[in-house]
């Protein structure tokens, strides 16, 4: 039985704290659009995408007006196209430009999966495939790349991790007139899920069903809300009161997963439960953070208030949801977050701090802005440092940095939209490029021979 | 199907009046409603049976909030399942 309070509090949630459900992703199976060449191949991504997500739009479209609930994000995740090229791969970029034409066409926003997964070793064709990612990137719109060096199964791919630190370089050259925004679409992980609904880092992995939705929701303005109505509750209550909330915002999320599953003909993946903020006032984690208790987020004390909302989200969304996965947790992307923002303007967060917050939450460094003249080397060792943190701890994590083109300490960078403004944060100074041109692979950790 | 709607805003004559043509004309039954005013604001909840309608469930709803904004109130039409999702285990 509906009561009048629960009405309103839904819609409260919606019209005032930003409760959205982030994202509808589509993930596409491309393994049947292997042909002969580039050309044929392109041809059937371009078709089979276009016939998969043809409704895609229209059915969130009514989905969101039905339910009363803004969908922000429509988009598609496709088998990582390093496996669909593989006998040509020079020739990648054909496949890419293809899939940014169908997205364009679909009227989504991202399509990711630009992508190849080579924690334990690089083989030639995708050495080759990588080196077509920054003019992929450069090129098209509203492609998303991803590239998996490490797992805690595996080890650390060191010298894909070496490439990697190029490749974010070139692109960022490539893109310089943008602010390096190519970079921006780039994702590299450790422990990479096949099921990850949000950008830029989703790709449909090889073990998925032929076609699923998995729903991202949102709303770290309904959770600090929730934290703001009990600022007397000690730690043990707040995280309650999180879990709470966490429950319903995913229920929402699940609701629409099922339904729009069941409208578009496709398997109901996941829910990933993540708080994923944006640029504008009230959306933002960092301030569920300083709603905790903190002066500024970066200050002592971040991580364990992170470690608890982190904890305390997959807690209150596990039990509202039959499947959950992707990310799932608190998202801190720099530039895409307001209370984020003005902590690194004022040189509250620093890169290191930053480093130790992505221990606890459920991803990593993501949307850095760095500066520009920053060594591949060092680009290589940051990712090195992020991996290794998610390898030893059995999490993923991921590295989005931007070294912004002409631009060093002081300055800002601005992409715009859900993208957001950053100021540019220092890197350490100190050279590991001995360390990153030894190359080879970081053994796996012992705790991961669990057979 | 059953559907919630909310009427939010400052009070005025013949809300209720409009919103109940309204949804008499779309073929909507109004099975429950409450209402109130709170310091001058006008708040009335319904839950309404939409099985009977003779179009797209998603286009009422955007018929309704154009409703509103004739009469300068908020109003929403939505599934009811959403509220149920959200507070009921």
């Amino acid at each position: 039985m509906l009561n009048s309070s629960q009405i309103l509090e839904t819609i409260e949630m919606v019209e005032r704290e930003h409760l959205d459900i982030r994202t509808v992703t589509m993930g596409i199976s491309l393994l049947s659009c292997i042909r002969e060449n580039a050309q044929k191949t392109a041809e059937a991504v371009y078709d089979r995408v276009m016939k998969k997500a043809e409704d895609l739009v229209s059915v969130t479209l009514a989905l969101s007006r039905e339910y009363g609930i803004p969908i922000v994000n429509k988009r598609v995740s496709v088998t990582p196209v390093s496996l669909i090229t593989a006998s040509f791969p020079e020739e990648s970029a054909e496949v890419g430009l293809a899939l940014d034409r169908a997205a364009k066409e679909l009227g989504i926003d991202f399509l990711g999966g630009y992508s190849a997964l080579v924690h334990k070793g690089t083989a030639d064709y995708e050495a080759a495939f990588l080196k077509t990612i920054p003019a992929v990137l450069a090129e098209t719109e509203r492609i998303c790349s991803s590239v998996n060096v490490g797992s805690t199964r595996s080890g650390i791919n060191i010298d894909a991790v070496r490439m990697m630190g190029e490749l974010i370089k070139e692109t960022a050259n490539l893109t310089a007139d943008r602010g390096g925004i190519g970079c921006c679409k780039l994702v590299v992980f450790c422990n990479a899920v096949e099921d990850n609904p949000f950008m830029a880092g989703a790709f449909h992995g090889v073990g998925e069903a032929d076609t699923v939705i998995n729903v991202g929701v949102s709303g770290p303005g309904v959770v600090q809300h929730a934290l703001a109505a009990c600022p007397e509750a000690d730690l043990t209550e707040a995280a309650e009161v999180i879990k709470r909330t966490a429950f319903k915002i995913t229920r929402a999320g699940q609701l629409i997963a099922r339904e729009a599953a069941l409208r578009l003909g496709a398997r109901f993946g996941i829910v990933d439960l993540s708080l994923a903020p944006t640029p504008m006032r009230g959306d933002s984690v960092a301030h569920i953070l300083e709603e905790l208790g903190l002066s500024v987020v970066g200050c002592h004390g971040t991580t364990a208030a992170l470690a608890l909302l982190n904890d305390a989200v997959k807690k209150g969304g596990v039990m509202a949801s039959s499947r959950v996965g992707g990310l799932s947790g608190a998202f801190i992307p720099v530039s895409e977050d307001i209370g984020m923002i003005e902590s690194a303007e004022n040189g509250q967060i620093t890169l290191e701090k930053l480093e130790a917050m992505t221990c606890v939450c459920s991803v990593g460094l993501d949307m850095i802005a760095i500066p520009g003249d920053t060594p591949a080397e060092t680009i290589a060792a940051i990712i090195a440092d992020e991996a290794a943190i998610g390898m030893v701890n059995n999490k993923t994590t991921a590295v989005r940095v931007i070294p912004v083109p002409g631009k060093g300490v002081g300055e800002e960078v601005r992409f715009g939209g859900l993208l957001g403004r950053a100021p540019i944060l220092p890197v350490h100074g100190g050279d590991a490029s001995k360390f990153i041109g030894r190359g080879g692979l970081i053994p796996a950790p012992i705790h991961s021979f669990k057979n | 199907m059953r559907a919630v709607v909310t009427v939010t805003g400052i009070d005025r004559r013949g809300v209720v009046a409009a919103v109940s043509s309204f949804l008499a004309e779309k073929r909507v039954n109004i099975e429950e409603i409450t209402q109130t005013i709170l310091g001058g604001r006008f708040a009335m909840m319904m839950v309404v049976d939409t099985s009977e309608i003779q179009e797209e469930f998603s286009l009422l709803a955007v018929e309704a909030a154009a409703l509103g904004d004739r009469i300068e109130m908020n109003i929403r039409l939505q599934h009811a399942d959403i509220f149920e999702a959200m507070h009921t285990v």
